[in-house]
């Protein structure tokens, strides 16, 4: 009971936002090698368009928080250079549509130059960067391209959702001696949660069961873990017991608690916000099915966005994402 | 566009001279040898011969030291020989063995050996650049002098990286080179096919940067201009673009038809190659002696052929690394 109350005292209520800049000032301090920037990343310019990195270059000064030109091919560029030379830049790409200018900096040198030099080469970069539906911003300031990095060998993919997360896993993705993509999903990032006020780096590559259930597995990352909370609030109500987890780093997956948890409840749902269409889904409902054969209850099954661009008209766009109405729906359909 | 017969220019002296025709004779002596092995069949790998274009890494390697940074591109074995790479792992890398200074994981399009500054080289048109900036910025950081040289061709002036490279790095002051090898062509395309200006020079004037064609044939003027360029860089000055105007013998890729070229403007290339000229003008201006240079050549065979018999007693790499440095930590089997 005392050690119950001394937790809840030592828990401080922030956004995934505020959570973000608490982990970029504490490895900031904690590290002279790391580095922030990107566009408008400085004070002088705002502190970013969303102000995530308010103060940094005010208490680390200009050269280590550098705001860049428009320019993410360079700025990635940039990056790798860095951190080849000993540093560890946290490279802001403002919109994760953004960094399709700067593919090849970020694929076909970022991720791969350790093993084409034979590990000579190292590139402890991390990509933080903001994407989602939801904000009726269309098709070139919304998408998920998520299963692009995790199909691309070298590149960690982080996907936080709550404030805790995104804070421990950000200093993670810090530490890491390879590159981290780190996704900030615009419909979490601005959500409160409880975070401890000494939350220190929470492993890379580890799921989190956000809440137990017998029935079903939901398995989801980013800004569908609340959409699948939500579905799974409403199917309790029916009587049915869904057990949501939350990815939270997409490459490398946490394959041992998806096939535990599919394994205890014999039924699975691979929801995320990317595409359906040769999405993420496909590679985790293919593993559970490969390894649970014979084991399920029901065919796995996948949610995600139908294939067509983001949309911008309020009820395209909410018609475009994943909703609880659907993900009750899918779990009804395999309940039988 | 600059002229460098002035009296006050940086001119080599007697040892610099030597040393940047040792330099560009470990090119040529390498390149032919490359040559020759896959012509034997020795080699399965595409090969950018920069026959030809030896005096321009040359004299800049004569410039630098270890701790100053090479990021150069598929065609850039001549970059790492001038600067002096050991060639046993060279060697074993070309030809795809575990003792590679890659493991047999890059190959000739891909060689890093950082001890001598070699950090990158990559397969990809321009990509040389951003990455060279980011070695800038540390430079920066690091409170040091060192420079970073950014090596392309003239195709690559024409793509993305290098328009915004050059802004970065003269908004950010960085202490990198841009060195254009010039050589007339991009893959098959003619410069002037493919380019909007007549010197690539004349687009640093766009990035508040100083730029020059310098003749990258001409070791005293490449040294004049990368002289002052590297002195610019180390003084926090910042970047400079150098156009160096060249030739390649060998094509585009070893064994194309040259079919982009007429036979005459190639004869003409050849008739002025760079290597023999240089060694001439070592002899005429009493630099060095027939002897000298034979003993010299003689002695960069015997480092070629060393490499050459080390690399290929090596062993293919295990099938293993496949799983090893993807990330830091090997991936279970």
């Amino acid at each position: 009971m005392s050690t119950q109350t001394m937790e809840t005292a030592g828990m401080v209520k922030m956004t995934g936002q505020q959570a973000v800049s608490a982990a970029l000032f504490q490895a900031m301090a904690e590290d002279s090698r790391v580095l922030v920037f990107g566009e408008d990343v400085a004070d002088r310019e705002g502190g970013g368009v969303m102000g995530t990195t308010k103060g940094l270059s005010a208490k680390f000064g200009d050269l280590r928080v550098r705001s860049t030109p428009i320019a993410e091919q360079s700025i990635m560029g940039a990056a790798i250079g860095a951190a080849m030379a000993g540093y560890k830049p946290v490279a802001e790409i403002m919109l994760m549509n953004f960094i399709t200018v700067a593919m090849d900096m970020v694929v076909n040198h970022a991720a791969k130059l350790r093993f084409m030099s034979g590990g000579q080469s190292q590139v402890p970069i991390v990509i933080r960067t903001l994407t989602g539906a939801g904000w009726q911003t269309a098709g070139q300031h919304s998408d998920h391209f998520e299963g692009w990095f995790a199909h691309t060998a070298g590149i960690k993919v982080v996907a936080p959702s709550a404030p805790a997360d995104y804070k421990g896993l950000l200093l993670s993705a810090i530490q890491d001696p390879d590159p981290v993509l780190f996704i900030e999903n615009s419909r979490t990032l601005f959500v409160p949660g409880e975070v401890a006020a000494d939350q220190g780096p929470i492993p890379l590559g580890k799921a989190k069961v956000v809440q137990d259930g017998r029935d079903v597995t939901l398995v989801t990352y980013s800004g569908m873990v609340q959409t699948c909370v939500a579905a799974a609030a409403e199917l309790a109500k029916e009587g049915i017991s869904a057990e949501v987890v939350d990815l939270r780093t997409l490459s490398p997956w946490d394959k041992d608690a998806v096939l535990a948890s599919a394994e205890k409840t014999g039924r699975a749902v691979v929801v995320t916000e990317a595409l359906r269409h040769f999405g993420p889904g496909a590679e985790i409902a293919a593993t559970i099915q490969e390894e649970l054969f014979g084991r399920l209850k029901a065919p796995v099954r996948r949610l995600g966005a139908p294939y067509c661009a983001v949309p911008f008209a309020k009820a395209l766009e909410d018609a475009y994402l994943v909703q609880p109405a659907d993900v009750m729906a899918a779990v009804k359909g395999i309940m039988r | 566009m600059s002229q460098s017969t002035g009296t006050n220019v940086p001119r080599p002296d007697a040892a610099a001279q030597l040393d940047i025709y040792r330099r560009m004779l470990r090119i040529e002596r390498n390149d032919d040898a490359t040559r020759a092995q896959i012509r034997r069949g020795r080699i399965t790998a595409p090969y950018y011969s920069a026959r030809g274009q030896e005096v321009i890494p040359a004299t800049i390697s004569h410039l630098l030291t270890d701790d100053d940074k090479i990021c150069t591109i598929y065609r850039g074995i001549q970059d790492m020989v001038a600067k002096d790479m050991p060639l046993r792992p060279l060697w074993a890398e070309i030809c795809g063995r575990v003792d590679g200074t890659c493991k047999g994981k890059g190959g000739p399009m891909h060689l890093t050996h950082p001890e001598t500054g070699v950090m990158v080289t990559t397969g990809i048109v321009g990509s040389s650049m951003p990455i060279a900036n980011g070695f800038g910025w540390a430079s920066l950081l690091d409170g040091k002098k060192h420079v970073t040289i950014a090596y392309f061709g003239d195709g690559a002036s024409n793509i993305g990286a290098f328009h915004e490279s050059l802004n970065l790095a003269s908004v950010w002051k960085l202490p990198v080179i841009f060195v254009c090898a010039n050589n007339g062509f991009a893959e098959h395309t003619r410069y002037e096919n493919g380019t909007s200006v007549d010197f690539i020079a004349r687009r640093a004037i766009g990035y508040g940067m100083p730029g020059f064609t310098v003749d990258g044939n001409d070791p005293f003027d490449m040294y004049a201009h990368a002289h002052a360029a590297i002195a610019r860089a180390r003084a926090g000055e910042g970047p400079t673009l150098l156009e160096c105007k060249t030739f390649r013998f060998m094509g585009h890729v070893f064994g194309d038809a040259d079919g982009y070229m007429t036979k005459e403007e190639k004869a003409a290339a050849v008739a002025a190659d760079p290597l023999p000229a240089f060694r001439q003008k070592l002899i005429d201006s009493g630099l060095a002696s027939e002897a000298q240079l034979a003993q010299l050549q003689a002695g960069l065979e015997a480092e070629v052929q060393d490499a050459i018999d080390f690399a290929f007693a090596c062993e293919a790499p295990d099938v293993a690394e496949l799983r090893r440095d993807v990330f830091a930590e090997e991936i279970a089997a």
